[in-house]
């Protein structure tokens, strides 16, 4: 369901080393316009609905919209990423409201250390991966 | 190095940038297996001095099919034994699968998921066992033989942090594209380098390396849509993967295998939400419109196909099968019974158990299809109430998933027998370049976690790789200026040709890219086994295909581009073009119907396990242009049953 920007909400991350939708794109979707300062979807019918730009958004301006060629309208999925945990709030047409919170790391961001307590590479001819130095693999 | 803010936006730079560099060992893609290859080739590397690069399409926290995370790890021993896996694996792809490369990624992957549960993935537990890693014993939640529970929302982003701090943020290089691989021209069959463009600045790529591991995912949007419109973008698979993997290979002339395998999975219709959870976690049943259970209705249909009809999970293909009888007979819409199976679950439940299971129902879509959950919403689908369609999608063509189709590997040393072996586990049948992911062909179901446990294994490989060939200096006569002309050439074509009419979209002098790709969808859809026919061929339709496809690649030179996110389109379509058309030979070439459900090739309508219990490699020689098609025996290493 394509997203969409909020024209009140979006300041173009002005100010900010990145424009966070951009950057986050898989599919190179999101675009700014330099001189409104604001985002776009510039080929909405390539959106995957993937809401990484939804969820990277310091502005919380971009909504998805699901696609009009499908789903009726009214409906909608609003997440709210945390460090720790995400809220979901999804609205059904009707009006029904259910709400969601699930973990989603349980580390701080940024604080991995990927070698820390790794034992040193062992023989680059074996079929051992590095941390599996000492090992025996099971053959067949 | 990552680029957020983009500096060319004129439609036709002059003078690209160029950006030369000499590396030892090149990962392209950033996905789940150059994740774990970047984790596993670091302290090699460090080890013997050597250079490693990443390259990346898009931002590695979120790019390939991991991007919007996920609910459950499909792939996870856990004590059990990998020859069993190797079984479940061969039933569900029709027997024809490689042994050795399965094994191989069923005795490494426990390592990888240990590690992502490290780095901070929250993997749901048995009560009492909450807090205790699943190295220390720690129980895990299986929603299936193999598969385990997670709170993957951050899944992508997590791999991708331990990846980028391996290999440090000067090796990396976002928002760059690969068109191809450059082979030497001293040593036959040799790799030397890759080419790609920024698509935020205007810069020419062109790396050499002394090996190349290529993991860019498989291919979506070769078959047209079931959605055509707004909602064209919700495919199944991620519309980012253009099949990259295979057209790059197979054109500095890598052996691929079983590109005639494809994956159609059944999803909830239009959404193409998992339904995995709800089949196993939840015991819900799938129904014709009157409430039928077609699996058993149609249980005879099975007994055609034995041995894999009869297994206790029926392979997947067929279990389309059996659904797509209903559609054709007219008893669609085939629906999910979920809310049977949530009173059913309620009746063993007090009601906060209830409220629960509720949630992880949801979370399955959250966690990694929030669209499907935003067509619940939008149709009032509160599955304790309702259930909800099932349809199968278009086709894809994947190696990682419940398909295998890809290029044909060296497999590891202590277990492949000879003949599937040339000295570097995951090497292609080119020198130096290796694939991982959804690039190794014949080995499906490795799913995330054997991804990234394969990248792995292709990364020590490499090292050993360059180790061996030091001295190795690439020799290549063209020049960076005339690979920066061939990627530009849809700008240049767009510049000539855009003021010869009053609007820049419709031109006789070229066509822009999306058109392009709007009729490679038709042709493959209507000719080679897409939605419209049910997914009927035969080899007629495929030798008209042919034809067409052969004007399309003609006229696929007059791509027009007018900027840098176009530009990817144009070369995006040149792979799936390449990966169509090798997907359509080895169909014409099997002559049989081995994956009902998936395909159907009405001149050869029954299974033929005499004659076709085979691989099909093919070879596609960029000198003279021609494909090259073989059978190669197959060879069971472990038997499908005990
Ligand atoms: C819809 C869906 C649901 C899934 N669900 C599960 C699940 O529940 N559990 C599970 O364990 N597994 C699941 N999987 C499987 C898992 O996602 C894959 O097995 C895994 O991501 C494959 O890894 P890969 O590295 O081969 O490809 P990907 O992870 O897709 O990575 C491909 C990379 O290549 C890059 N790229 C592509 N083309 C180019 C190019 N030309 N130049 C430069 N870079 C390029 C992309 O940006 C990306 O970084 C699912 C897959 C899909 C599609
Ligand atoms: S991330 Fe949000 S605020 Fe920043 S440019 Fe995009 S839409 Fe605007
Ligand atoms: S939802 Fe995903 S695919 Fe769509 S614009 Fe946002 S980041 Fe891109």
């Amino acid at each position: 369901m394509p997203s969409c920007v909020n024209v009140d909400k979006c300041d173009g991350c002005k100010g900010k080393d990145k424009t966070a939708c951009q950057y986050i794109c898989p599919n190179d979707l999101m675009k700014l316009d330099r001189n409104l300062m604001k985002a776009w979807n510039q080929e909405p019918e390539a959106c995957w609905e993937c809401y990484s730009c939804v969820k990277i958004c310091p502005q919380s301006a971009i909504e998805v919209r699901a696609y009009a060629d499908i789903v009726p309208l009214g409906g909608s999925v609003v997440p709210l990423r945390g460090s720790d945990s995400i809220m979901w709030t999804v609205k059904f047409r009707n009006g029904k409201l259910k709400r969601f919170k699930f973990p989603i790391r349980t580390t701080a961001e940024g604080s991995i250390k990927p070698y820390d307590g790794m034992p040193e590479p062992g023989d680059i001819k074996d079929q051992l991966l590095f941390t599996e130095t000492g090992k025996t693999l099971p053959k067949l | 190095m990552s680029l957020e803010r983009e500096s060319c936006t004129s439609s036709y730079c002059e003078d690209p940038q160029i950006v030369e560099m000499d590396t030892d060992i090149l990962l392209i893609g950033g996905g789940m297996a150059n994740c774990g290859a970047a984790f596993e080739v670091m302290p090699w590397a460090k080890k013997f001095g050597l250079k490693v690069t990443l390259v990346d399409k898009a931002a590695m926290d979120r790019s390939g099919a991991v991007a919007q995370g996920l609910s459950a790890i499909n792939t996870y021993m856990g004590g059990q034994d990998p020859a069993d896996y190797v079984r479940m694996v061969k039933n569900d792809l029709m027997g024809i699968v490689r042994d050795d490369l399965i094994y191989d990624v069923g005795r490494h992957v426990d390592d990888s998921v240990h590690l992502f549960e490290k780095w901070g993935l929250p993997v749901w537990k048995q009560a009492g066992d909450e807090g205790k890693p699943l190295d220390k014993g720690g129980k895990c939640v299986r929603s299936g033989k193999w598969q385990i529970m997670i709170n993957g929302e951050s899944y992508k982003v997590i791999v991708a942090e331990a990846a980028k701090k391996a290999l440090g943020e000067e090796n990396i290089f976002e928002r760059v594209f690969i068109v191809k691989l450059i082979l030497d021209e001293k040593e036959d069959n040799r790799i030397a380098a890759a080419v790609g463009f920024s698509t935020r600045e205007n810069k020419i790529y062109y790396i050499r390396a002394n090996a190349i591991l290529l993991a860019a995912g498989g291919a979506v949007n070769i078959f047209r849509p079931r959605s055509v419109a707004e909602g064209m973008g919700r495919a199944w698979y991620p519309v980012w993967n253009a099949g990259s993997t295979y057209t790059m290979a197979a054109q500095v002339g890598a052996e691929l295998t079983m590109m005639e395998n494809r994956f159609v999975p059944a999803r909830f219709k239009d959404g193409y939400g998992p339904v995995g959870a709800w089949f196993l976690l939840f015991k819900a049943k799938a129904t014709n419109a009157k409430g039928e259970n077609y699996m058993v209705t149609n249980g005879e249909m099975l007994k055609d196909y034995p041995p894999y009809g009869l297994a206790a999970v029926p392979a997947t293909c067929l279990r389309n099968h059996l659904m797509l009888k209903e559609m054709k007979e007219g008893r669609g819409p085939i629906y999910m019974d979920t809310a049977t199976a949530m009173k059913e679950l309620a009746a063993t439940m007090d009601e906060k158990q209830v409220k629960h299971l509720e949630a992880e129902a949801w979370e399955d879509f959250l966690d990694m299809c929030v669209g499907q959950a935003g067509l619940w919403a939008g149709m009032n689908i509160q599955p304790e109430v309702v259930g909800s369609e099932l349809m199968p999608t278009e086709p894809y063509m994947l190696g990682s998933h419940s398909g295998c189709c890809g290029i044909w590997v060296s497999g590891p040393e202590d277990i492949a027998p000879a003949e599937w072996q040339w000295g570097y586990n995951r090497m292609t049948t080119v020198k130096g370049l290796f694939t991982a992911g959804d690039g190794v062909g014949a080995s499906g179901h490795k799913f995330s976690s054997g991804s990234h446990a394969e990248g792995r294994i292709a990364a020590k490989a490499m090292v050993k790789f360059v180790l061996d060939n030091k001295d190795f200096k690439a020799t290549i006569s063209k020049s960076a200026k005339d690979f920066a002309a061939e990627i530009q050439k849809p700008f240049k074509t767009f510049e000539q040709f855009k003021n010869v009419t009053t609007d820049d979209y419709v031109n006789p002098n070229y066509i822009r890219p999306k058109m392009l790709m709007y009729r490679l969808n038709k042709i493959m859809d209507e000719y080679v086994a897409g939605t419209s026919t049910y997914y009927v061929t035969s080899a007629a339709l495929m030798n008209r295909a042919l034809e067409l496809l052969t004007w399309l690649k003609e006229d696929s030179e007059k791509m027009a581009a007018k900027d840098l996110h176009e530009l990817m389109r144009c070369w995006e379509n040149y792979h799936r073009i390449f990966t169509a058309e090798a997907h359509l030979r080895h169909i014409l070439f099997r002559e049989e119907t081995r994956y009902p459900g998936f395909f159907y090739r009405a001149d050869f309508p029954k299974l033929d396990e005499t004659n076709w219990k085979c691989f099909v490699n093919s070879k596609y020689n960029p000198k003279t242009n021609e494909w090259e098609m073989k059978k190669v025996p197959h060879k069971d290493l472990v038997p499908l049953t005990k």
